[in-house]
């Protein structure tokens, strides 16, 4: 097997991978690699051609490769080396190596001082929803049609019904519409809308697509092509209504009901999971259960904006640096998070105390749309950080930083209280 | 002719209700700030959305180039530029901001390359 022996490995070089690349050379890691099994960096802004990335890091509204063209030119910049078209099969968190196939070397052990995880994730299918009828052809994942459209040259469909109301799946409404396509409606299990509400606005409004909350697709109809699906209302168990039932005609689905976290080489590497998010478990700096290995991006738990993506890996690739170089904060106390009202899950997932007070945010994300509330970090029974927000909803990330000079013995729990 | 409009400026998503016709607006209400009712009044009068797709690469039938409008362009041109744009191709090799149509549909909007293509 070919050897190669860097300081900092990262698999996967979409924006986490970048920007956790760039920021472990620039906290002096010598040699930095990007493994990656697509022919380009950039990961899924390849394909997401629209504008709306970078306006919380760069105050400008970018497009997708935009946004990422500004880490690879600062990746090549500082020296990050990468190698594209290579596929990462194990890694061996003992012996702190990556395993990878390359056309070029063939099969190929990386020895590494440190590894990150940036295998963002992909979509959930059909199959993974089960809905009931026929096979035929022009049925996709929202993702893979924009990869077919933005990437590819090849238009997938003439007369589309789209299933979830996720960003994915209303940018493809706005994308097929602009390249000609009819779109029926986008049609919602959920009551509230999935995604931002910019999207909304831009991508549904703005062309008159119906949005067609608290319905579902019950039945795919169609021998060789899709011929139709039947769309019902759900009640309040989500159940469809079927005598409300109706046929809508269309030649194409599209499926935007949600993403999971790439974790196959988390898992076979027996790093700790969580449950709800289906990523490995981390802390503030975002080190996973296997000490040299830190995780960052969606493979960790699923974001809505790229923005903190980046902010989040910087910090991954920043200590693992440290790591690599032995010059990682001794950990004093490990601090498990706990969930309180309305709080699905909160990343990190631990607090790890040093004998340095840190500022860290924790990103979380709501059960159920609430409105005129306050969110709260409790130590035991005393506030150690709270903050006002006009409405919370689970298809936007909330963030809340605590210091952790504040952190005394009790259990530490972020909750959503309601305001007076 | 009242209008409402949801701004999205910011995620509170407030919705905006104006007031007024063609280009004048005679009554702006339920924004929560200074941004929310410029924004609405500025989406009332002349609503204008940054537009991005795509153009051909001329010899390479399967490679696609991203482009966008340097700036937005009027909302009810979207169609109509698209048109033009269809109908459009680039050479390579490309840079960022490279303009690729000049002036679309006299807009005095010019559409650029958002991507490096050698």
């Amino acid at each position: 097997m070919y050897n190669m022996n860097y300081d900092v490995v990262v698999v996967g070089g979409g924006p986490a991978g970048l920007a956790a690349a760039v920021s472990a050379k620039e906290e002096g890691a010598e040699k930095v690699l990007i493994i990656e099994r697509d022919n380009a960096l950039g990961g899924i802004l390849q394909q997401c051609i629209h504008p709306g990335f970078g306006l919380t890091r760069f105050k400008e509204e970018l497009t997708g490769p935009e946004y990422y063209s500004r880490f690879t030119d600062k990746a090549e910049e500082v020296g990050v080396e990468y190698l594209l078209n290579s596929m990462v099969l194990q890694i061996d968190t003992e012996n702190k190596q990556v395993i990878c196939t390359n056309g070029e070397y063939g099969m190929v052990c990386v020895n590494a001082g440190s590894i990150v995880l940036s295998m963002g994730c992909r979509e959930r299918t059909r199959a993974n929803i089960v809905v009931p009828g026929t096979r035929p052809a022009g049925i996709y994942t929202a993702g893979a049609a924009q990869r077919l459209v933005n990437r590819q040259n090849t238009m997938v469909g003439k007369k589309v019904v789209i299933l979830g109301s996720g960003d994915i799946g209303m940018i493809m409404a706005r994308r097929m519409t602009l390249e000609g396509a009819q779109v029926v409606m986008v049609v919602e299990l959920m009551d509230y809308l999935a995604g931002l509400t910019r999207n909304r606005v831009q991508c549904l409004d703005d062309f008159g697509i119906p949005l067609k909350l608290a319905h579902t697709i019950t039945k795919i109809e169609g021998n060789e092509r899709v011929t139709g699906v039947y769309v019902a209302p759900v009640d309040e168990n989500k159940k469809p209504i079927k005598e409300k039932e109706e046929f809508v005609s269309c030649d194409t689905v599209l499926f935007s009901v949600g993403l999971i976290p790439e974790n196959e080489l988390t898992k076979n590497a027996s790093i700790e999971i969580n449950r709800i998010t289906n990523g490995p478990v981390v802390n503030q700096y975002m080190q996973t259960s296997a000490p040299a290995v830190f995780a960052c991006g969606n493979v960790v738990h699923v974001n809505d904006l790229v923005d903190n993506v980046s902010a989040e890996s910087e910090q991954a690739g920043k200590y693992a640096a440290r790591f690599a170089m032995g010059k990682f904060p001794a950990a004093k106390k490990e601090i498990t998070i706990q969930t309180g009202n309305n709080v699905r899950y909160v990343c990190p997932h631990k607090i790890s105390l040093s004998d340095e007070a840190e500022k860290i945010d924790l990103y979380f994300r709501v059960l159920h749309p609430e409105k005129g509330v306050s969110l709260a970090v409790k130590c035991g029974n005393e506030i150690i950080a709270q903050k006002k927000e006009f409405k919370v909803n689970p298809g936007e990330m909330n963030c809340i930083t605590v210091d952790t000079s504040k952190v005394t013995d009790g259990e530490i729990t972020v909750e959503v209280m309601k305001e007076d | 002719m009242k209008k409402e409009i949801i701004c999205t400026i910011c995620p509170r998503g407030c919705t905006v209700v104006v007031d007024g016709d063609a280009g004048n607006v005679n009554s702006v209400e339920g924004y929560s700030c200074k941004r929310g009712l410029e924004f609405a009044t500025a989406e009332f009068v002349s609503p204008v959305r940054i537009l991005t797709t795509t153009v051909k690469i001329s010899g390479k039938e399967n490679d696609l180039l991203p482009v966008r409008s340097k700036s937005p362009v009027p909302k009810d041109k979207l169609l109509e530029c698209m048109e033009v744009i269809k109908k459009a191709s680039a050479n390579v090799p490309v840079k960022r901001n490279d303009v690729i149509i000049a002036n679309i549909c006299n807009t005095g909007i010019d559409v650029v390359a958002t991507k490096d293509v050698k």
